[in-house]
């Protein structure tokens, strides 16, 4: 029986092989992945509510994409998404490659100091969340004390105030993690073959040069690349920012997956969110493919 | 070495069929994490006694609580044979078939809703309200007060500085005007070496908390929420200039009386507030008082009192029922224990427990009013009490006021007519959506 068996697989194309291990995979990625996602389109069209499991789903054609287009509050929080992306993917690369460059020279301690810089992205955002609600807090918190420390703008409230608050998530995440875009940077960094430099001496040209002229376009794949990873999951940011404003004061810091969450998972209406959904999907999508194809080309030159 | 095996096989087999009957004769109840669960667990052990039934619990976080029960509940789910369900969700739990209809099991078992304080009956069992169909026992009697400094109160520097400033002494406030000359009062003063604030006042935007807080207002204004005569018609009812008036009113407590940083603060942000000597008054549940109480044997630092009138005597409801949930495969046992729950001497231990009571042979009692410094106050409290909606769609209601009164209290965006005209237009949107309008 095993020699048959053997003798069977030994007749077996490569391709079948391959097939043999891969379909399990495809299996699961179907049903976890596709069947969801094809699922959420179809209810997309519906007026489905889940906690109304007695309702007549009634079909509904494009109106919940319609409704959400047209709908001012959604276009806010787009505008809260995306601001709240920019800032942060920014302020981690700079500072991301700042503290790459810096720990790339080698200096005693330079592998206790990664490790260390490292940590605040291995918490969970959540504990994060809650407990830079307390340094944020303007009678005891630290952050408040230091900030007064150098200048004193006397009482502030970095949750409380609809000016501050998209400041103080930007803040938190980016000191999340900019240590990922670090890592990125870093090891872009150490991939970099010495002798270019050595040839840009010979060249006489000096440190900014050769910070523009190797550096840079050599780390700048790397650097692409964390803020491709930060970008998606900065679109989907929800439990920091639950745990940190809960979307307030008001709206102000409600980004579009908060909103999502409200409306599919509180006020249960899950053909309108399943179309919000999707809409989010396409954007992120789109974005992403614009950018994987901006990020090649940079990397073929 | 046969007769080992036979043992081991029916020590196995004794073993496994003993947790199935401790298993078969227990059940889950789930409820808020608060203080209030503590007492139940303890008074819970006398059903145990009695019946040899284990109650197993469940509490979640206020913060959380709707999210884990309603989504458990919309997934038909059992995990709880018995839910202390939040006031709100009788409408939802009865109308989408998630609580058992109990009004055949009260006439077999001769519990009567007469025996239960009305204003309780009519909040947390009844649907469609006004109706005679339960849906749950009254379990915990609960309403928005206040707490204060009593001692702060007491001493007499501060007292004839304040009169001298406003006419009248310091105290119980008689009405909101009273409570703001109080908290602002109080608010940067230096007490004991340490700079007071007058009032922690709920502004939480995640959940519930600030709704529950502008409410306390609002309805001290006597605000309606919809046409008495036509239901689900709010225009010119909850957007109504006393509405608006009582809105900038709660603005105003916010922004004059608050401690900095209370932004986005509910339940225990304001005992922590309290209770840390910040504040010289805190906006809470009763449910809270007992905690508060204990930590002050002799009554010398806290006061209790109801929500002040304004120009009506207004409370905004809290507390719950407790329902079987019809997708319990226990629902005989958890039956059980309603029908003990609902006998007036466990009702009394309950209440002696720190649970608050609804049964009139409680309430009624000539004892009941010494029995605590806030018995009084509970009192007068449950007869003017008013809730938020209570229909199915009760969340969908929620949301946008949470946002937009977050929005103009705490964010200072908008007028306070805005935001009640922004609140009217979702909730349109939301009875159509029901077939209501």
């Amino acid at each position: 029986m095993k020699k048959k068996i053997l003798h069977k697989a030994k007749g077996l194309s490569d391709r079948a092989v391959a097939w043999i291990f891969i379909t399990p995979t495809l299996l699961l990625l179907l049903a976890i992945n596709i069947y969801p996602l094809i699922y959420a389109v179809s209810m997309s069209f519906t007026n489905f509510y889940a906690n109304k499991l007695g309702k007549e789903i009634k079909w509904v054609g494009l109106k919940n994409y319609v409704k959400i287009l047209g709908k001012e509050a959604i276009w806010e929080r787009m505008q809260i998404t995306a601001s709240f992306m920019f800032w942060t993917l920014l302020l981690q690369a700079i500072i991301g490659l700042g503290l790459a460059l810096l720990l790339n020279k080698k200096f005693k301690g330079n592998e206790l100091l990664t490790t260390l810089i490292v940590l605040p992205m291995m918490l969970s955002p959540a504990v994060v969340g809650v407990f830079w609600t307390y340094l944020y807090n303007p009678q005891v918190g630290l952050f408040n004390y230091i900030v007064n420390f150098f200048y004193d703008f006397g009482p502030f409230d970095m949750i409380g105030s609809s000016t501050l608050a998209p400041w103080a998530i930007v803040i938190v995440d980016t000191w999340m993690w900019t240590p990922f875009t670090m890592l990125i940077c870093l090891a872009g960094l150490r991939s970099i073959p010495n002798y270019l430099y050595e040839a840009a001496e010979v060249d006489r040209a000096n440190r900014l040069q050769q910070f523009i002229y190797i550096t840079l376009p050599s780390v700048l794949p790397f650097l692409l690349l964390a803020l491709l990873f930060r970008g998606i999951e900065n679109f989907k940011m929800f439990d920091m920012v639950v745990e940190l404003t809960s979307g307030g004061p008001g709206s102000a810091t409600e980004l579009a997956s908060i909103q999502l969450k409200r409306e599919a998972f509180e006020k249960w209406k899950t053909g309108y969110s399943s179309a919000y959904a999707v809409i989010l999907f396409v954007t992120i999508f789109g974005f992403g493919n614009v950018y994987v194809k901006v990020m090649n080309k940079i990397k073929d030159r | 070495m046969k007769n080992k095996i036979a043992i081991l096989i029916s020590s196995i087999v004794f073993a496994l069929s003993s947790t199935q009957a401790v298993k078969s004769e227990s059940i889950t109840l789930g409820w808020a994490a608060w203080d209030p669960a503590n007492a139940l667990v303890e008074l819970s052990k006398d059903f145990t006694a009695q019946t040899g039934i284990e109650v197993n619990f469940e509490f979640v976080p206020w913060p959380n609580f709707a999210d884990r029960m309603l989504n458990e509940l919309n997934n038909k789910g059992k995990t709880f044979d018995l839910l202390i369900g939040d006031s709100q969700w009788i409408g939802g739990g009865a109308t989408y078939g998630h609580y058992v209809k109990l009004n055949d099991f009260f006439d077999k078992e001769g519990i009567s809703m007469n025996d239960f304080s009305d204003a309780t009956v009519y909040a947390y069992s009844t649907w469609p309200k006004g109706s005679e169909n339960y849906y749950a026992l009254p379990a915990m009697g609960d309403a928005l007060a206040w707490a204060y400094r009593k001692d702060w109160f007491d001493r007499p520097e501060l007292n004839s500085e304040f009169k001298a400033k406003h006419g009248y002494d310091l105290g119980v406030p008689k009405n909101w005007d009273q409570l703001y000359d109080m908290c602002t009062f109080f608010q940067g003063r230096e007490i004991d070496g340490q700079v007071r604030y007058g009032a922690a006042i709920n502004t939480e935007r995640g959940s519930e908390g600030i709704t529950m807080g502008v409410t306390a207002a609002m309805y001290a204004w006597g605000m309606e929420y919809e046409n008495p005569n036509k239901p689900y018609d709010m225009e010119g009812y909850f957007n109504a200039p006393n509405v608006v008036e009582a809105l900038e009113f709660y603005r105003k407590m916010y922004e004059d009386c608050a401690p900095p940083g209370h932004s986005d603060a509910y339940m225990v942000a304001n005992l922590d507030a309290y209770k840390s000597g910040q504040v010289a008054f805190q906006m809470n549940w009763y449910a809270f008082w007992p905690g508060v109480s204990k930590e002050d044997a002799d009554g010398r630092v806290t006061g209790f009192f109801a929500n002040p009138s304004q120009k009506v005597s207004a409370a905004t409801l809290g507390g719950q029922g407790i329902s079987v949930v019809n997708y319990s495969d226990k629902k005989d046992l958890a039956l059980q224990y309603i029908k003990w729950f609902a006998q007036p001497d466990v009702q009394q231990k309950w209440w002696d427990l720190g649970g608050y009571s609804c049964h009139k042979d409680v309430l009624g009692s000539p004892d009941f009013v010494n029995s605590a410094v806030y018995a009084q106050g509970f009192l007068d409290s449950m007869g003017i009490v008013k809730d938020f909606w209570q229909e199915p769609t009760f969340v969908e209601l929620m949301l946008p006021m949470q946002e937009h009164v977050h929005d103009y209290v705490v964010n200072g965006k908008g007028s306070a007519q805005e935001a009640l005209d922004k609140i009217i237009e979702e909730w349109v949107e939301v009875f159509e959506a029901d077939g209501k309008l």
